[in-house]
């Protein structure tokens, strides 16, 4: 599904990916684990298509396609979603507006009609059950005056009203209490299909008690220099990073 | 009778005035004619406003009086029918409608009109026929010539415009529908008057729409004054759709009396210059004075807010708040200032401007100001010129949204903070409709006109995706 070979990304002239390879496949729960300053919020942001970031070298496959051809908005047509670590607050602008304008844009590009408003509402209700979203949130302007776990949830129930066939969530559990962590595992736990894949960035391992991965990578200075299945999310709990960092061989 | 100048300045206005005084004179109050006299010679020692003035420092009226003007002294368009010419978007709002054509008062049956709970709705030049006490005891109260040189300039042309009284206790369940059409096949300049009476625990509603029908040149200079008695409720709303070859100059008088309400929304959608000049005192306590505005301007369109707010008495509140978004090279400058006297204790005052420049030819200049005497109050100002947030425009996109359908939610988004403080819905939902049509580029000063010219104005605000 995501085929990414020697990646290299810059921003302002400092490269912060040096070289990076990774393979996700069809119904795959991928977490992406590392220090601060890895370049894991730097991979996410390229892979949905952020022009502040330069691609120096290397390619990203999509479902076929060369993904760093698209433009950021087609990108999230053909179904990639990229839950945000820090969600934006857009005054005036009600999710259910965004959203709906989304979702047509979406199924425009998809070559399907339009949700009316009535297909639009139902949806939008099912889903709320569906990731356990307050019913008022969603009548109110996108992020503003949200809490941390309110943005959060936010970015789980667009995912799940988007229905996106790769999600990367970046950090979304950083900043969350135990009550707000669950709801968003369960989130994805629910949206998880044979047909869809999930990469979820973390500094933490405790995201991972609700999320089970299939594969675990350690990203350090702009290289996965790890990889392995979950247990190596406890490894690196109960180790820290220094180990994998002097495990590493010098220039990967 | 016409009178046509290759170019304005003060001495050709003095010189016609002398040569007109006689048509403009037999239709008003002696009073009307003393204090005409004394803004005359007003306008004669200060002139049209230069740019050395604080308040004119960024607008320029100098080449918008380079044109050859027609003037006209009488009414011409009096038993037009309008409606062959022009339906107003707002129109079909239930109101009770009156138009003015090229500053004259139009009407099917009567100049003026006494509903059964006592207001009086009408023509400015016939009230002061058949009402001479109730004009000559509130005209030109509230309008300060001695400080304004076009307040002047107005006043000393006066002859019609639309006059409003609302007996004290009477609430007008309609709206009050003002349409101000200029329609000429050559450059004409133009002063309407109005006055509005609102009683004494009275209410109405004003929806004054300006329009232009023409691509020519027009200059109109409108002035307006309202007078809100003890406990009256005014909503006043101003919805500007004008060519690109317009000047509008609107300079508007509020004075409140004890524990009124007074509320002005204006939305400039398009105006090839415009300047809206707002003074509103405040000389007794108790009152509500809260004003907003919206402008959303293309191509080079200038748009200028001054506002002036007057705490003269304690126990005020006022508020105002002003958004833009500015296009191409379009200019916008706000210039606000409240003043706080010292006996005004307890006054709260905000005042706020927003603009979002879309392209870097785009200016604004604001200045808010406050100037405070009394030592026990609460005020605040704010100004901000920025972009669209950019982080905001990646998360839109990165939902699906293109670039083009970001940025016009986002417009449409910051323009509502304005829109929805207008406080009857279904008007409400008609100016949003007339803003996101505008902001979609949809919406031209062409639209609602039933002339079809075949010269339509281009129905700018589009998006140029290359300029991004």
């Amino acid at each position: 599904m995501l085929s990414i070979k020697n990646l290299s990304a810059s921003i302002n002239g400092k490269t912060i990916i040096k070289g990076l390879n990774l393979e996700v496949k069809e119904g795959e729960v991928h977490a992406i684990m590392g220090p601060n300053g890895s370049g894991k919020s730097t991979l996410a942001s390229v892979i949905a298509g952020r022009e502040t970031f330069d691609v120096d070298e290397g390619t990203v496959t999509y479902m076929g396609k060369d993904l760093l051809e698209l433009p950021a908005e087609t990108r999230a047509r053909e179904g990639i979603f990229l839950g945000f670590q820090y969600p934006v607050e857009i005054p005036g602008v009600s999710i259910a507006n965004f959203m709906r304008t989304a979702i047509n844009e979406k199924r425009k590009y998809l070559g399907l009609d339009p949700l009316t408003g009535a297909e639009f509402l139902r949806l939008m209700e099912e889903k709320k059950k569906m990731v356990d979203i307050q019913s008022k949130l969603t009548n109110r302007s996108v992020n503003e005056g949200f809490s941390g776990g309110e943005k959060k949830k936010n970015e789980i129930f667009q995912m799940a009203l988007l229905e996106p066939r790769l999600a990367i969530l970046d950090e979304t559990d950083s900043g969350l209490d135990i009550d707000a962590l669950k709801v968003v595992a369960n989130g994805v736990n629910k949206l998880r299909r044979p047909d869809n894949a999930t990469v979820v960035i973390t500094h933490y391992q405790r995201l991972l008690d609700y999320i089970t991965p299939d594969f675990v990578h350690v990203l350090y200075d702009g290289r996965i220099i790890k990889s392995g299945d979950k247990n190596l999310a406890l490894e690196l709990e109960e180790k820290g990073y220094e180990w994998v960092k002097k495990e590493a061989p010098a220039g990967v | 009778m016409e009178t046509t100048y290759s170019s304005l300045n003060k001495d050709r206005l003095i010189e016609l005035f002398h040569r007109e005084q006689k048509s403009m004179t037999e239709l008003a109050t002696p009073l009307v004619n003393r204090i005409r006299q004394h803004a005359l010679s007003r306008f004669e020692k200060n002139g049209f406003p230069s740019k050395q003035l604080e308040n004119w420092r960024f607008t320029d009226l100098t080449p918008l009086l380079n044109t050859e003007f027609f003037f006209d002294f009488s009414n011409k368009s009096r038993s037009m029918d309008v409606e062959k010419i022009f339906t107003c978007d707002v129109y079909d709002l239930d109101t009770f409608s009156i138009t003015l054509l090229n500053g004259w008062f139009v009407y099917k049956s009567a100049p003026l009109t006494k509903l059964d709970n006592g207001t009086i709705i009408g023509s400015l030049a016939k009230a002061m026929e058949v009402y001479p006490e109730l004009v000559d005891q509130y005209f030109g109260k509230a309008a300060k010539t001695d400080v304004y040189e076009l307040a002047a300039l107005n006043t000393a042309f006066v002859q019609d415009g639309l006059f409003i009284y609302v007996p004290d206790g009477v609430t007008l369940e309609k709206p009050v529908q003002l349409i101000n059409i200029v329609n000429a096949d050559h450059p004409v300049f133009l002063q309407p008057r109005h006055l509005i009476i609102v009683g004494k625990g009275s209410k109405i509603t004003l929806v004054h729409c300006d329009h232009s029908l023409t691509h020519n040149v027009s200059f109109t200079n409108i002035l307006t004054e309202i007078f809100a008695e003890d406990n009256a409720v005014v909503d006043h709303y101003k919805i500007q759709n004008k060519g690109r070859n317009s000047a509008l100059i609107t300079n508007t008088f509020i004075r409140q009396k004890k524990s009124s309400s007074v509320y002005s929304n204006m939305i400039t959608l398009n105006g090839g210059f415009t300047k809206n000049i707002l003074d509103v005192s405040l000389p007794e306590p108790n009152c509500r004075s809260e004003h907003f505005g919206l402008y959303l301007v293309d191509s080079n369109q200038h748009v200028d807010n001054q506002v002036y707010i007057d705490h003269i008495a304690p126990d005020n509140y006022s508020n105002q708040l002003f958004k833009g978004i500015l296009d191409d090279e379009a200019r916008a400058v706000f210039s606000g200032k409240v003043m706080v006297r010292r006996h005004a204790q307890h006054t709260v005052a905000h005042q706020n401007n927003k603009n979002i420049l879309l392209t870097d030819d785009a200016k604004a200049n604001t200045q808010p100001h406050l100037e405070i005497y009394a030592d026990d109050v609460k005020c605040s100002h704010g100004a901000t010129v920025g972009q669209l947030d950019p982080e905001a425009m990646f998360y839109l996109r990165s939902r699906g949204l293109c670039e083009r359908t970001a940025r016009q939610l986002m417009m449409i988004a910051f323009a509502g903070e304005v829109v929805q403080k207008i406080s009857i819905q279904a008007l409400q939902e008609r100016i949003q409709h007339l803003v996101e049509k505008r902001l979609k580029g949809e919406l031209s000063i062409c639209d609602q006109c039933m002339l079809h010219c075949n010269s339509k104005e281009p129905t700018a605000f589009n998006i140029d995706m290359s300029k991004i």
